[in-house]
């Protein structure tokens, strides 16, 4: 019976005493990242619109916010944390990797094509 | 583990199948494998809505200016209030599930019940809230013109404030009826029209001072560029070809007709996620009712759907970052 459930969050920072409890302590966890996302999105502080490689810093604080998410909802929720390393790997490391492909290639197309409507001669602005 | 299912009678044979080295049963490590080609379907969505935007990156609409409704509160602008309750909900339900999963290791029925009842609630809020949104987004606002080249011209007064069609233009009489199937060939029909024709709005421009025309075309403060009164009605008379009011598969009122295009696509995949995690929930939830799984001295079963709605939230986390957020 999976009653071995690892109990500690935050590298061992945060320790709980049930399995019960660090879901609870998880769900605060992520509803004040949220919380913290939406107010970000909403008042969009003028020092975070500065550009950094390429993006708004805001836009970077929002893609590692939810990545801290989806770390913590895949290890607490679905038990990642409790699962053997071979397996996490299998399928974290999979995905990551190509995901990580994709975006790349797609993102970097993406923006030749502007590139290219913008300095180009190709017109589409009428 | 122990709990496995079924014993095949190869247990401590290294070779023979006993060895287990994922220690995992065989349903929970496929449906792993599942949500790891299901993830990498999503990421490819939203990789091209990325593409698309990088490729309109200078004319992209803002996601804040375009959902903005929350229910109940007409009128009000409250970009990301709703879409922040949603992705509350969802994972709330995320938790009760994950309760449901650890009470099945108590063997715990009852509270395996209720939590997977909760569950199920929230899912269908989810929906709900989801179907709401497209209603909202499909009926659209303001109203726009499109230009003879697929862009979008919308309206603000001098203060920068969106102005909508009804506000200042008056419908006339039309003699353009809508095409249907009944009054005229029987497989021919068309949508349904706009309330104005670009000539009343031309008119309701040229009546109304105080309102300018706004393009698609971004600042570098990351705004709409607004056009002067004389641009505006150049720009209108030019090259003003329809009048948009919401938004499908064709036309958008909020600017590429692309971001409605991936915003139905992908919210709408991960919807039809959403349904069919609530169906399987259900399916679940009465075979603990019914105490299939206390028979079987085991609620795997309860874990391995518990797994995909997890895979569900999580999409949602990037869905909500990467339409409503970035």
């Amino acid at each position: 019976m999976a009653h071995a459930h690892k109990l500690e969050i935050f590298r061992g920072l945060v320790k709980f005493k049930s399995n019960t409890q660090k879901i609870w302590g998880v769900l605060i966890f992520l509803t004040i990242v949220t919380t913290i996302e939406v107010v970000l999105g909403i008042y969009k502080p003028e020092p975070l619109m500065a550009h950094f490689l390429g993006m708004k810093i805001l836009n970077w604080i929002f893609i590692i916010l939810t990545l801290v998410k989806a770390y913590y909802i895949t290890w607490d929720f679905m038990h990642m944390r409790d699962e053997v390393k071979a397996l996490r790997r299998m399928v974290v490391w999979t995905a990551v990797f190509l995901i990580i492909y994709l975006i790349f290639i797609l993102l970097q197309e993406g923006g030749y094509i502007f590139e290219v409507y913008d300095k180009g001669f190709i017109k589409r602005d009428f | 583990m122990s709990t496995t299912v079924v014993n095949t009678g190869t247990e401590g044979k290294a070779w023979g199948g006993g060895n287990q080295p994922l220690n995992a049963s065989y349903g929970k490590m496929m449906m792993w494998f599942f949500i790891v080609s299901d993830a990498l379907t999503f990421s490819g969505f939203l990789a091209a809505y990325g593409f698309s935007r990088f490729k309109f990156i200078d004319a992209w609409p803002i996601a804040d200016e375009v959902f903005t409704h929350v229910p109940f509160l007409h009128g009000q602008e409250l970009p990301m209030i709703y879409v922040a309750f949603m992705t509350f909900v969802l994972i709330m339900s995320s938790v009760t599930m994950v309760l449901a999963v650890d009470a099945g290791h108590h063997l715990n029925k009852s509270k395996v019940t209720i939590y997977m009842f909760l569950t199920i609630i929230g899912g269908l809020i989810f929906v709900g809230s989801q179907a709401w949104e497209w209603a909202t987004f499909i009926k659209g606002d303001y109203g726009a013109i499109q230009t003879k080249g697929g862009n979008i011209l919308q309206f603000v007064d001098t203060d920068g404030r969106r102005v909508a069609l009804r506000d200042f233009v008056v419908a006339g009489e039309h003699e353009r009826v809508q095409q249907e199937q009944k009054n005229g060939i029987w497989f021919v029909s068309e949508g349904t029209l706009p309330t104005y024709t670009v000539e009343e709005v031309i008119h309701g421009l040229e009546a109304h001072d105080n309102i300018l025309i706004r393009t698609q075309t971004l600042t570098e403060h990351g705004h709409k560029t607004v056009l002067s009164r004389e641009e505006s009605l150049k720009q209108i008379k030019l090259n003003g070809k329809a009048v948009v009011e919401g938004a499908n598969l064709h036309v958008n009122e909020y600017g590429s007709p692309l971001f409605a295009d991936f915003f139905f696509f992908i919210t709408g995949f991960h919807g039809f996620h959403v349904f069919s995690g609530v169906v399987i929930n259900i399916i679940i939830f009465f075979n603990v009712i019914l105490g299939t799984y206390e028979r079987r001295k085991n609620y795997e079963m309860v874990e391995k759907v518990g797994l995909y709605w997890h895979f569900v939230d999580l999409v949602w986390v990037f869905v909500f970052t990467f339409f409503y957020l970035v």
